[in-house]
């Protein structure tokens, strides 16, 4: 809620309300969904859905329907906490959170708490992490709360040091009056509580008075990061929490038929229980090592799963069966066309912190412990599993150790509810690497056909068909978009399709422009990967770009700069070109690849040089693909106001080796309903020898001056112009990504029986 | 049940396991110490990196019985006092960087890191682009670049 008001200085400012709650010290409210602006903007050239509105705006539509409260408390001890209902794994959102409070309340970052919220029913729609969305719906709501608590730390001062209001300052977390006396918000806590609730009308700090919000911040959780405090879901000691594992079938979805020996396996070393669940066999054991011993000592009949025929060939051809013809009008004379196809493999969006979750479920309730990015959906799915009322479940969200897109989905939790359920005993239930890889959520396999007319110097269409293999979005999302159709700009669509709608874009003035989804339904469990279809989408856009340039006789770069539409985006492209210094000349074997990506109010421009020579592609390193060289990455983002650069930066690194990874090396290979790759040895995302030894991202000065997403950004920008240099070095588009997946397997698959392998025990031997 | 004694970070510990069980295990499931992180039990990924007697080496792929009660074994949760400090310079060069994202594998960066200096001073050179590229740690946040400006800046500090 908010009103216009004039300043007297005439800068028309936003009044917002804020609450005091009743407690013992300090606790002020601000309504989540305060201030989120409706979308509308229009746009220059044809808009297509995504330019009007986005699946950033949906989720922050969302919200506003949902009338609930974040609260801030103020400690006796002169910190303040907050409890985000986000998650955080990985992607820098406690730090920027704090740093909002930080900068509203006056306080330093230092003493700013902020910790994940529990599931909280309440929300309904708000407490989902996903599509970058947390800084763009979380941005006013928490300034809201903190300007609130400053303005009652004030109000208490203004009465104990017996001078009015106007006359106080705050700084640092010290209230001073003009004769110098001065108070600290820790002695200020208690007495600016409130016994009743109140409401009260605050005003944002403008722009110009940012000291926080807009500079380089280090991550409030570095420390325990780096010191082996940070906990996560496996480190929390939970009593009787014992190992668990799943003993996995061979192929995707397999049942259990029969377990031979159950009885020898729990009589194991260290093995306390076996019991048949719906994914597999389920052992609880002294320690993870010795439940591996079991899971691999089973002997268990399985049935057939979901996908046992499938191979990589044949979902291509269900593809290639399935996609939407492009309708050719008749071309007018003079008229080209540049027509191509690209072929994206399965990926795998496994973290380094492998699936798991701790279950604690008792006769009438049940405790979980996890890192979920839509905690109230996992606590609804996991009470109908167990058949107890949703409040009787309760969720603690943990930290995470990665997402990438699996964290919005609850596979472990759930898992882990219905292991300690059936042995009637906690559990820490962790899965092996090996079924990470083969059970976990993939990226789907997809196609893009895309096709550009062109004639006298115009580009005058561009078709897009992308076709591929169902994308699961998880419950929270689902909902989201149920509860939103009647307000999105685009009807009668499909789930997938309102998603595909909703995100993607194409950032030129290409004339007429259509990009339709299809998709081929079937037995996999996907999920997205740092991104839903932008990356694949993009990617192959950028390669028809530079094609389109090539055939009109243009300069990559120059071309792009000519059709683009909107100004932010040719400033980040400017930027990448002179830092880069697009277009010096280049050894044979090398080149440079440039590119963009518009997404979630977000501009990012990539440039890259990679090395395509013999003497790098064929670089031996044991148990691993070298192939080309990334040399050197130069990247510019333009989130609109970077809250905390730092972190942006940090996001933009990231993404910028997913986008390499995708391109060049890591991929999921299919045979006979089972993915082939089983350690980080077989799945080839970036390692060190595979980072550019060159890289600079530069954030850019604010433009809109309210923040845009950041996750997930770069890695289409980075995946389409690592795509466009290597074209460009070698002297083909690639077509097939990453553009080493057709080559023979470059290690040797685990056997899928037993499920997971044993661990070495050259430990010693190979001490460095 | 056999007994295993050896030194964890600077104390004596002594445990009731099988023989075969990894010392990862034994490190988070009996002894509570859970700095070092699982991320493949293979020896591929690094994420359980600690020290043994001053090197580098995989829990994950090392039975508690092949330990002497002489061996020192350190986590990252004993590396400062390695160096008679609150933080190891290395780590005072990941907080510097801001390298840690979701932090899960930077334990196990900053173990071999460290070890990797040592291996490199012991031969007589510093850490480059080529020594970088040889570290086999997997970051899924991608931190790479961070990690290698943070090992640059801290190696010649400890
Ligand atoms: S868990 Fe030890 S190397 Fe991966
Ligand atoms: S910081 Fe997340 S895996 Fe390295």
């Amino acid at each position: 809620m908010s009103t216009e008001i004039e300043q007297p200085t005439g800068v028309s400012r936003r009044r917002f309300l804020g609450y005091v709650l009743a407690a013992s010290t300090l606790t002020v409210a601000a309504d989540l969904g305060a201030g989120a602006t409706p979308a509308a903007a229009a746009v220059p050239g044809v808009p297509e859905p995504a330019d009007l509105y986005d699946l950033n705006d949906m989720l922050t539509d969302a919200t506003l329907a949902t009338a609930n409260l974040i609260t801030i408390t103020m400690n006796a001890d002169g910190t303040a906490s907050f409890a985000l209902p986000r998650a955080e794994v990985g992607q820098g959102i406690t730090t920027s959170t704090a740093m909002l409070i930080a900068e509203e309340l006056d306080l330093p970052l230092s003493k700013v708490r902020v910790s994940l919220a529990d599931a909280r029913p309440e929300l309904v729609f708000n407490q989902l992490t996903g599509g970058s969305n947390t800084t763009i719906s979380t941005w006013t709501p928490v300034r809201v709360a903190a300007a609130t608590a400053k303005q009652r730390l004030l109000e208490a001062a203004a009465t104990e040091l017996g001078v009015p209001l106007s006359a106080l300052s705050a700084l640092q977390g010290v209230i001073t009056a003009p004769d110098g006396r001065s108070l600290g918000y820790a002695e200020l806590a208690v007495s600016a509580a409130s016994l009743t609730n109140l409401q009260v009308s605050v005003t944002l700090k403008a722009a110009s008075a940012f000291t926080v919000i807009g500079t380089p911040q280090n991550r409030i959780d570095a420390l325990d990061a780096v010191t082996g405090r940070k906990q996560f879901a496996m480190d929390v000691q939970v009593a009787g929490a014992m190992p668990a594992m799943i003993c996995r079938p061979p192929t995707i979805n397999g049942t259990v038929v029969s377990v031979q020996n159950q009885a020898a396996v729990q009589a194991m070393p260290g093995i306390t229980d076996v019991a048949v669940v719906s994914t597999g066999v389920a052992v609880r054991g002294r320690t993870f090592g010795q439940c591996i011993d079991a899971v691999r000592a089973l002997q268990v009949t399985w049935g057939p799963g979901s996908e046992d025929a499938a191979t990589d060939a044949s979902v291509l051809a269900e593809l290639r069966a399935a996609e939407n013809p492009l309708v050719v009008p008749p071309l007018p004379l003079l008229t080209e066309a540049i027509d191509a196809r690209f072929t994206f493999h399965f990926a795998s969006n496994s973290a380094l912190e492998t699936n798991c979750a701790v279950a604690d479920v008792q006769a009438g309730s049940a405790t979980i412990w996890a890192s979920v990015k839509s905690p109230i959906t996992a606590q609804e799915e996991i009470a109908a599993k167990l058949g107890l009322p949703v409040s009787a479940v309760t969720v603690h969200v943990t930290q995470g150790g990665g997402s990438f897109g699996r964290k919005l989905f609850h596979d472990a939790a759930l898992e882990a509810a219905e292991v300690s359920q059936a042995m009637g005993k906690p559990v820490r239930l962790m899965w092996h690497r090996t079924d990470d890889f083969r059970h976990g959520r993939v990226h789907p396999m997809s196609i893009s056909r895309v096709r550009a007319t062109y004639s006298l110097g115009q580009v005058l269409t561009l078709d897009q068909r992308h076709t591929s293999v169902a994308t699961e979005f998880g419950h929270g999302l689902g909902e989201i978009i149920t509860a939103s159709a009647a307000k999105l700009p685009v009807g009668g669509l499909t789930f997938s399709e309102t998603i595909f709608t909703l995100t993607q874009q194409t950032p030129y003035n290409f004339g007429v422009t259509t990009q339709l989804l299809t998709e081929v339904d079937n037995g996999f469990h996907t999920g997205s990967m740092r991104n839903i279809y932008s990356p694949n989408v993009r990617c192959a856009q950028e390669l028809v770009v530079d094609q389109l340039a090539a055939a009109m006789n243009q300069d990559p770069y120059r071309f792009r700069r000519g059709f683009l539409k909107d100004p932010r985006a040719v400033a980040v492209l400017d930027k990448v070109a002179q830092a880069g210094n697009w277009g010096r000349t280049m050894a044979p074997g090398t080149a440079q690849g440039i590119a963009i990506h518009a997404e979630y109010h977000g501009f990012v421009a990539v440039l890259v040089e990679i090395d395509c020579t013999p003497a790098t592609v064929n670089r031996q390193i044991p148990d691993a693909v070298t192939g080309p060289r990334v040399t050197k990455a130069v990247c510019a983002v333009d989130v609109g106001l970077a809250v905390n650069p730092t972190g942006l930066q940090a996001q933009m690194m990231g993404g910028i080796m997913d986008g390499i990874a995708v391109t060049l090396t890591s991929s999921l290979h299919l045979a006979d309903g089972v993915f082939q790759e089983g350690s980080w040895d077989n799945y080839f995302y970036t390692r060190q020898w595979n980072t550019p030894p060159e890289l600079d991202i530069y954030v850019m000065p604010p433009t809109t001056g309210t923040p845009g997403g950041a996750g997930e950004l770069a890695v289409a920008g980075a995946m389409a112009a690592v795509a466009c240099a290597y074209g460009r070095a070698t002297g083909t588009m690639p077509t097939t990504f990453p553009i080493n997946h057709d080559a023979p397997l470059a290690f040797t698959p685990l056997p899928t029986v037993p499920p997971v392998p044993q661990s070495p025990t050259d430990g010693l031997g190979r001490a460095y | 049940m056999p007994t295993h004694t050896f030194v964890l970070n600077g104390q004596q510990v002594t445990v009731d396991v099988e023989d075969d069980v990894r010392l990862l295990w034994v490190l988070r499931d009996i002894l509570g110490v859970t700095g070092p992180k699982y991320g493949c039990g293979l020896g591929v990924c690094q994420a359980c990196t600690s020290h043994v007697n001053g090197k580098a080496f995989n829990p994950c792929c090392t039975p508690v019985g092949d330990l002497q009660p002489t061996d020192q074994v350190t986590t990252i949760e004993g590396l400062p006092a390695t160096v008679g400090q609150d933080l190891h310079p290395m780590q005072q060069a990941w907080l510097d960087m801001d390298v840690p994202q979701c932090g899960y594998c930077q334990p196990g960066q900053i173990m071999a890191a460290v070890a990797k200096v040592l291996q490199a001073r012991a031969a007589g050179h510093q850490l480059g682009d080529a020594d970088f590229d040889e570290i086999r740690n997997i970051c899924r946040c991608g931190t790479y670049h961070r990690i290698r400006e943070a090992i640059s800046s801290a190696q010649t500090k400890f």
